[in-house]
């Protein structure tokens, strides 16, 4: 059976290989943080980290990960360091409905451990992969470089 | 301000020590056993004597921010933080009724309108009580307390008791006839911007939606549904799938066929291997070209009775300038982020749904038919919604599921697909409009004639709405009836208020106008899309104001402005928004700008779209800037944010959606062929509010009208093509 390295914790997955992460994380572990929304690698909201990058879970197999990859999901941001971008969602109100707002955390994350001070353009491409139907782009944008000053602070 | 007991009935229950408070609605008072027995609470504020305040929120929180801007309401009454309030989400029951539609519902931008006068009434009624409770202990008049946060105090004696302290006390009162209403002057909740109660949830992924629902022993079904619309099951083969790993059964329901797994990709892998055959359709020739054609051949043919009528007529014939165009507008899907789905479980003793809904009385309803239980035996658990834009209106996700559920007797959650969601939507109806206008040498528009041809949204949904509007004791034989002949009515009559709103009921003074619509049917499922009607009247009504503003030469602002000038509050709205937006001052090349301004909801709204066109064609929005009276905003910081959600999803339509029709199946499947607004598309919004004391009106939906015709009057401005249909193409 296989093992997951999942937020730290390993933990045994009763799946094939061929299952995709996101419903292994959902079903088999039980953190529905990350959330299904195409199936198709379209619309971010199934965003994870392997390794600390952004991968589409929807479309990335249980077979993609050894027993050593991290696997970070939006229940293991803080512990990450990202609780600075957290905190600027929260004071920004950025979220709506909230859907999508695991997978754009764990996108501009996964933005913000390589590039410290994003411009507008940076985010925009970082972020292109990630659909919101409330329209909360702006607010997002906004807490993705109030999160960066804050990170950037000594 | 005070309220009167004639207009609310007010009941008091003491629910184990605690004090709570039902209203209830005047027109069901006493019809409908549901509020008083079992799982239906019927307070919607519950203050415990540990201290706890509970504070039952009755319309859904998709987003819009009902779960911060009700509980902001109450509080201020109250004298507490809403902060300090534990939410709770209302089961659906008779007290949760929304006064402005009819049911248990949550649409149509009325939640804090509907909620301004009870929420109040019930917030200061509680404070009174506890007051009263505290003077009584104290042997002091009531006059002399006051309260801070969730004590009472008596500033004479120094005398403090906690609201948890006195609710035993309370509870034992009679409730007051009148309840004196906070002044305004003295708010300190209402109208500041306020956190979300609910945004640190949703930014750590611990906020629960529909599709995060999880019941033990709980099964995980995909369906199976016809690709074409009117296709009927004949057959299907369930062997192979059936013996694929982790699958238990699979069943026919009405609207397909239901695989059930322990897994979702258990149930997708096996759907995939179920072989079905459907009796051919009679629509399965059926194209989009087909249906715009039906739809433009009505519009043209009620358009030239009208023109050539009465004052039309006589107008037409002496103006200065006529103008004739056709406007289209094709089918939308919602695409909500979270695909449809729902959880339900029928046992001996009742039902039980976990549901992403917006409407729970429809819900519950539906399910009572379905399952033969009474209504009270039927529980509805609304959950967080992941994007509703009236999509969860419509219950078919919670009609599969209590089909299913009822057939296997475990709980069962039905998951859709993108797909699913995409090619089994209700879609904002498609329509076709003909217009002809008449401007005289004055700048004054004399005859406005506008045929519009389109399916009748209410047609379809009438008789379900009908049968949860009426209480529970009327029999569901007379509900079958009383469904279908108001349907029947409709469908005789041709009318539906909602295929013409915002133009038939526009701002502008024009004599000789005339509006109609022209009921079509189609096989395709249409309902409501965020601002409905609106959404295609506000692209038609100010993009041919701005052809007829030049067609007589005159400044698209100034010629609305004369249209304008006995109406004060959407002048008011448009002069704030061109103030803001620099209307007349230079802009940098290439780049021009459109205005358009329309009253939805009880609410006007103005937008200045800034936009260049590429010498490709492409089209680049650069800035909106959008003035609403929305009369009193109790929470600045939501209202911002509904309103440029609404430009989003308007600017998203815009530019890219278009749902067509071929083979009688739909042709877009998820997000490659339905593409919709992504961050690099994003223009600068500025939001401004025309400050007002009237009582709050809609904000949900009222950014999305004047959105497209602000854009396509900028395309103008840039290029000279005069863009007629949406999604905007320059050709």
């Amino acid at each position: 059976m296989p093992t997951l390295k999942i937020n730290g914790e390993s933990k045994s997955v009763d799946a094939p290989g061929d299952t995709p992460l996101l419903w292994v994380i959902r079903e088999e572990v039980g953190l529905t943080g990350t959330k299904f929304g195409c199936g198709m690698g379209l619309c971010g909201a199934c965003t994870i980290h392997l390794d600390g990058t952004a991968v589409r879970s929807c479309v990335t197999p249980l077979a993609s990960c050894t027993e050593k990859t991290a696997v970070t999901t939006i229940e293991g941001l803080s512990a990450t360091g990202a609780k600075a971008l957290q905190d600027a969602w929260i004071a920004h109100n950025v979220p709506q409905c909230g859907y999508c707002q695991s997978g754009q955390l764990m996108s501009a994350a996964s933005l913000l451990a390589t590039n410290k001070a994003p411009t507008d353009a940076d985010i925009d491409a970082a972020m292109a992969g990630n659909i919101c139907r409330c329209g909360t782009y702006a607010r997002i944008r906004a807490a993705i470089h109030a999160a960066a000053a804050a990170m950037g602070k000594p | 301000m005070t309220l009167n007991r004639r207009e609310f009935a007010i009941r008091v229950a003491a629910v184990g020590g605690g004090l709570a408070l039902a209203l209830e609605i005047p027109g069901f008072a006493g019809g409908d056993g549901a509020a008083a027995t079992g799982f239906q609470p019927n307070a919607w504020l519950r203050i415990l004597p540990d201290g706890a305040i509970v504070f039952v929120l009755d319309r859904v929180e998709m987003g819009q921010g009902t779960m911060t801007s009700l509980p902001m309401i109450l509080a201020e009454e109250l004298g507490v933080s809403p902060e300090d309030l534990v939410i709770e989400l209302a089961p659906a029951a008779r007290a949760y009724v929304n006064p402005n539609l009819a049911m248990q519902m949550t649409g149509g931008s009325t939640s804090v309108a509907a909620a301004w006068d009870p929420l109040r009434t019930a917030g200061a009624t509680a404070r009174a009580m506890l007051i009263q409770a505290a003077a009584r202990s104290w042997g002091v008049a009531a006059t002399e307390c006051s309260t801070n946060q969730k004590i009472v105090y008596h500033a004479g004696t120094g005398k403090t008791a906690t609201y948890g302290s006195l609710a035993a006390a309370a509870a034992t009162l009679e409730v007051p006839d009148k309840v004196k209403l906070r002044d305004p002057k003295a708010y300190t909740v209402i109208g500041k911007a306020r956190k979300r109660l609910d945004a640190e949830a949703k930014a750590t992924g611990r906020a629960g939606f529909g599709i995060d629902v999880q019941i033990p022993g709980m099964r995980i079904a995909v369906v199976k549904r016809s690709p074409v619309f009117g296709g009927r099951l004949k057959s299907f083969e369930s062997k192979a799938a059936l013996a694929m790993p982790g699958v238990e059964a699979v069943v026919e329901i009405p609207s397909g066929v239901a695989v059930v797994a322990k897994r979702y990709w258990q149930a997708k892998a096996a759907a995939a291997e179920l072989k079905c055959e459907w009796h051919a359709s009679p629509h399965q020739d059926l194209s989009s070209a087909a249906i715009l054609a039906d739809f433009a051949a009505a519009a043209r043919s009620r358009a030239k009775t009208l023109a050539e009528a009465g004052d039309a007529a006589k107008a037409f014939d002496k103006a200065a300038k006529t103008v004739s165009a056709q406007y289209t507008v094709p089918y939308l899907a919602h695409a909500a982020m979270e695909p449809g789905n729902c959880t339900a479980h029928v046992t001996d003793d009742g039902c039980e749904v976990w549901a992403p809904t917006q409407g729970p009385g429809l819900a519950q309803q539906l399910a009572a038919e379905i399952t033969g239980f009474s209504r009270d035996k039927v529980r509805i658990h609304t959950t967080l919604i992941g994007g509703g834009f009236g999509r969860r209106l419509y219950q078919d996700f919670v009609v599969e599921a209590v089909e299913l559920a009822r057939r296997v007797k475990y709980p069962v959650k039905i998951q859709w697909s993108r797909e699913d969601d995409i090619q089994h939507d209700f879609y904002r109806p498609a329509s076709v409009h003909e217009l002809k206008g008449a401007v005289d040498g004055d700048g004054n528009v004399t005859a406005w004639v506008q045929a519009v041809g389109a399916q009748s949204i209410i047609a379809q949904c009438l008789g379900d709405w009908i049968r949860a509007i009426e209480p529970a004791w009327v029999p569901q034989s007379i509900k079958q009836m009383s469904g279908l002949a108001a349907t029947g009515i409709l469908k005789a009559l041709g009318q539906d208020p909602s295929a013409t709103e915002g133009a038939e009921d526009m701002d502008y003074g024009i004599p000789a106008r005339s509006v109609e619509f022209v009921s079509r049917e189609q096989p395709i499922p249409v309902g409501f899309w965020r601002s409905v009607g609106h959404s295609y009247t506000g692209f038609v009504v100010e993009s041919f104001v701005d052809e007829l503003a030049h067609a007589a030469g005159a400044d698209p602002v100034a010629f609305r402005r004369n249209l304008l000038k006995s109406k004060a509050k959407p002048l008011a709205v448009l002069d704030l928004c061109v103030e803001k937006a620099g209307w007349g001052q230079p802009l940098p090349a290439g780049v021009f700008r459109g205005v358009a301004v329309h009253t939805a909801f009880g609410s006007c709204a103005a937008q200045v779209v800034e936009a260049s066109v590429g010498k490709d064609g492409g089209i680049k929005v650069h800035r909106v800037v959008c003035a609403i009276d929305c009369g009193r905003v109790i929470n600045p910081d939501g209202v911002e944010a509904q309103i440029a959600g609404g430009i989003v999803f308007a600017l998203s339509a815009a530019l890219y959606g278009n749902i067509t029709v071929k083979d009688g199946g739909i042709e877009q499947s998820n997000f490659h062929d339905y593409a919709v607004l992504r961050m690099p598309d994003m223009p600068k919004i500025e939001v401004h509010t025309v400050p007002s004391e009237a009582a709050p009106t809609g904000v949900g939906e009222p950014g999305v009208p004047p959105l497209a015709a602000a854009l396509a009057n900028a395309v103008f401005a840039a290029t000279g093509k005069r863009l007629r249909s949406l999604p905007l193409k320059i050709t």
